[in-house]
């Protein structure tokens, strides 16, 4: 039998008329991501709690350190970016575990879109219902705390950098622990190293900024950070769904 | 349903699969001319459900090889994503969303139109529950919808596990049906079952059959 | 599976459950006597040296000594953590039951190491500079090193399944090892930003022949003991592995 000549009619019937064309990969892409989107607007509670334990962990530390304008402006870059932090932490949880409990994530490996493409769509409507809000929100926290007028811009330039990068790094300790005993508990574990440089850098943007220094080098080492992670995290991610749906 | 031309056979090698650090089965055989049926049959934990997931890709065989007409699945996995749809245990229901929304996602992954979707609700007769949304959906209805789901975009390979779970007498006549028209068109299914399916000229394979040797304990790692 | 299995090269599809290990056993039953003789000796000339031999420091007087702990265990830390991720590359790639079984065996290893030179470094911050805890470039790099040990260890013992805890610990540790440096470089980037005043700043001191050569040897020592309980470590999970493989036999009682 001629593995050639067999195969060329097969190529023909997939992409042919008798049988759908199958959709390109962005086509997938765009449609992963909408149906993640259309979960979320259904379940509007499950988004709103990043942003409320966001702004209810941003509340405490006022409790804690007293408050002292001064002292509060000047933690105002580090609380904002550690609670957002959290708060993504949070979100993590849920990214894959419905898809993987419910059967969807079987599926969605068998369909003819490349699993880190999935991992990318799920990524970025992660991002677009927790990262967006905290986006939103963070300037008010930042507001409260009383950041110095020039901070705020550098802040959101900052988490726009850095927030894709948090849902990326998150992607591959939510894939690693689904189907773990404690899996909720397991990922702050395996995630939390992770972030550190994002932490580092997201806050260096803001108070070098404030201290009259150019940000540029730390907005460029988040950028950085986020093309690194752009490519690696959904491939390893991707490799972990791979053998969590086995 | 638009026939589909020139299907390939499916065919499996000394295939061997290990759960957890238990060995399921070993050295088993197959093979699956077009329009073929395939039953597999065997008591709970001979592996019946793994084997299907092995024939999809899920699940990374141990030993042996597929093949689709001759060439081995692992050098085109993309390819045998493609030409595989592998019903499981689960359902993949959303229950936030409506039964057309669900049906809808998963078809328009694999390149099918809104016709398609209608047309497949309605076979399996769920059309009139089109815009109900999922967690209202009772078991067999939401089995029907994984049905629909096979039916509304075309693959030539059918992985079933347990599709008439849940299902009513007219159901499973409907199942019965939809598989023989899959076949007539050159389709290949692979069912595994515990109820009685009507599957003529099915072949039958008894998984708990492939035993993996038992080894000598003085061998054993 | 018989003996044939161990005689098929890494990568091929034998069913691993009964993949005899025996040349790795034997292999390491030949290596292990040499091994644990020569970390004895290593050890034992580095210690003395180092306790007896080596001088004090002009600066920091006796508790200089610390160093001969401290330095080859915090070169551990990172030298367990590179085993893992080459092992656990192997594993991926080849599918080579050994590897796995290294890489799952010297993590609480790589553990100890990073935590015996967190204590040592913080018994030696105290007379430094004053205090247990400084949070200084190094010392911080090395806590979160600790924390990606933790978490490798975590997640191979999570699952029901073995097999899957030894592939999501296999891609972990891999991904730990991408990030270490970018994590190192961004702490010291942290540290030289907020260069707290009233610390005074002493890094390891130039290092005098006379103090170098007790420490290398302590390093040669440390390897050499690590190498040594992994080889015991895999050995004895392995005969775990055996154990429950004939227990799960005569339950099936096939």
């Amino acid at each position: 039998m001629s593995t050639v000549h067999e195969r060329m009619p097969e190529a023909k019937t997939l992409g042919g008329s008798q049988a759908p064309a199958m959709p390109g990969v962005l086509a997938g892409f765009r449609r992963i991501v909408l149906r993640d989107l259309r979960l979320a607007m259904r379940q509007r509670g499950d988004a709103a709690l990043a942003v409320l334990f966001f702004v209810l962990t941003a509340m405490l530390f006022p409790f804690g350190v007293g408050p002292e304008p001064n002292l509060l402006a000047r933690i105002a870059p580090g609380v904002v970016w550690v609670t957002a932090l959290l708060a993504v932490l949070l979100s993590l949880e849920r990214m894959f575990l419905t898809d993987y409990e419910d059967g969807s994530l079987e599926l969605l490996t068998l369909s003819p879109v490349p699993l880190s493409v999935i991992v990318l769509a799920k990524v970025t409507a992660h991002w677009l219902t927790t990262g967006l809000p905290l986006l939103i929100a963070a300037p008010v926290i930042a507001g409260m705390y009383g950041l110095p007028a020039d901070g705020y811009k550098m802040l959101l330039a900052a988490m726009i950098l850095g927030t894709p990068t948090l849902s990326l790094l998150g992607a591959v300790g939510a894939a690693l622990t689904l189907g773990a005993r404690r899996g909720g508990v397991l990922i702050p574990l395996l995630v939390l190293p992770l972030y550190i440089p994002v932490l580092i850098f997201g806050v260096s943007v803001i108070d070098a900024t404030l201290a009259g220094l150019p940000a540029r080098p730390h907005l460029l080492f988040l950028g950085a950070l986020l093309l690194a992670a752009l490519p690696l995290a959904p491939w390893a991610a991707a490799a972990a769904l791979r053998q969590a749906v086995q | 349903m638009a026939p589909l031309a020139s299907n390939g056979a499916f065919e499996g090698r000394g295939l061997g699969c290990i759960r957890g650090e238990r060995p399921v089965f070993a050295a088993l055989d197959f093979r699956l001319e077009p329009g073929g049926a395939l039953v597999l049959t065997g008591p709970n934990g001979s592996g019946k459900s793994s084997l299907l997931r092995v024939m999809a890709g899920l699940l990374p065989a141990a030993a042996g090889t597929l093949a689709w007409n001759g060439t081995p699945v692992d050098d085109a996995p993309e390819l045998h994503r493609q030409r595989v749809h592998y019903l499981g245990h689960h359902d993949a229901l959303k229950p936030v969303l409506t039964v057309a929304e669900n049906l809808g996602f998963w078809a328009s992954l694999r390149g099918a139109n809104d016709d398609g979707v209608a047309a497949a609700l309605a076979r399996v007769g769920l059309d009139h529950l089109a815009e109900t949304p999922g967690h209202l959906l009772s078991a067999g209805q939401r089995r029907r919808l994984s049905l629909a789901r096979v039916l509304a975009a075309q693959a030539p390979l059918w992985l079933l596990d347990e599709p008439s779970v849940g299902l009513d007498a007219a159901s499973v006549r409907t199942l019965a049906e939809v598989i023989a028209e899959h076949r007539a068109n050159g389709g290949l299914v692979v069912v595994a079952t515990h109820q009685a399916l009507d599957l003529p000229d099915a072949a039958c394979l008894a998984v708990d059959d492939y035993p993996p040797a038992r080894p000598d304990p003085e061998d054993v790692w | 599976m018989t003996s044939q299995a161990a005689s098929n090269p890494p990568g091929s599809r034998s069913l691993h459950r009964f993949a005899n290990p025996g040349r790795f056993l034997r292999l390491a039953d030949a290596v292990l006597p040499w091994c644990a003789g020569l970390t004895a000796i290593a050890l034992a000339v580095g210690l003395a040296a180092a306790l007896f031999v080596a001088p004090a420091d002009y600066q920091q007087g006796e508790s200089v000594r610390i160093m001969y702990v401290h330095v080859p265990a915090a070169w551990m830390a990172l030298f367990a953590y590179t085993c893992i991720a080459v092992a656990s590359a192997a594993a991926l790639i080849w599918r080579h039951p050994v590897a796995d079984l290294a890489a799952r065996s010297a993590s609480p290893l790589g553990a100890a190491f990073t935590f015996l030179a967190l204590a040592t470094g913080s018994l030696w911050g105290k007379p430094m500079w004053g205090t247990w805890w400084v949070w200084d470039a190094r010392l911080t790099s090395v806590l979160v090193l600790f924390f990606l040990y933790l978490g490798h260890m975590a997640i191979s013992n999570a699952f029901e399944d073995p097999g899957r805890g030894r592939k999501a610990a296999a891609i972990l540790a891999l991904v730990g090892f991408v990030n270490v440096p970018i994590i190192k470089f961004s702490v010291d980037w942290w540290n030289t930003l907020h260069q707290p005043a009233s610390v005074t700043r002493i890094g390891v001191p130039t290092i005098h022949p006379s103090m170098l050569w007790p420490l290398l040897l302590m390093g040669v020592g440390f390897t050499l003991f690590f190498f040594t309980v992994l080889l015991l470590r895999m050995k004895s999970e392995l005969l775990a592995a055996r154990l429950r493989n004939l227990r799960m036999l005569s339950v099936e009682g096939r």
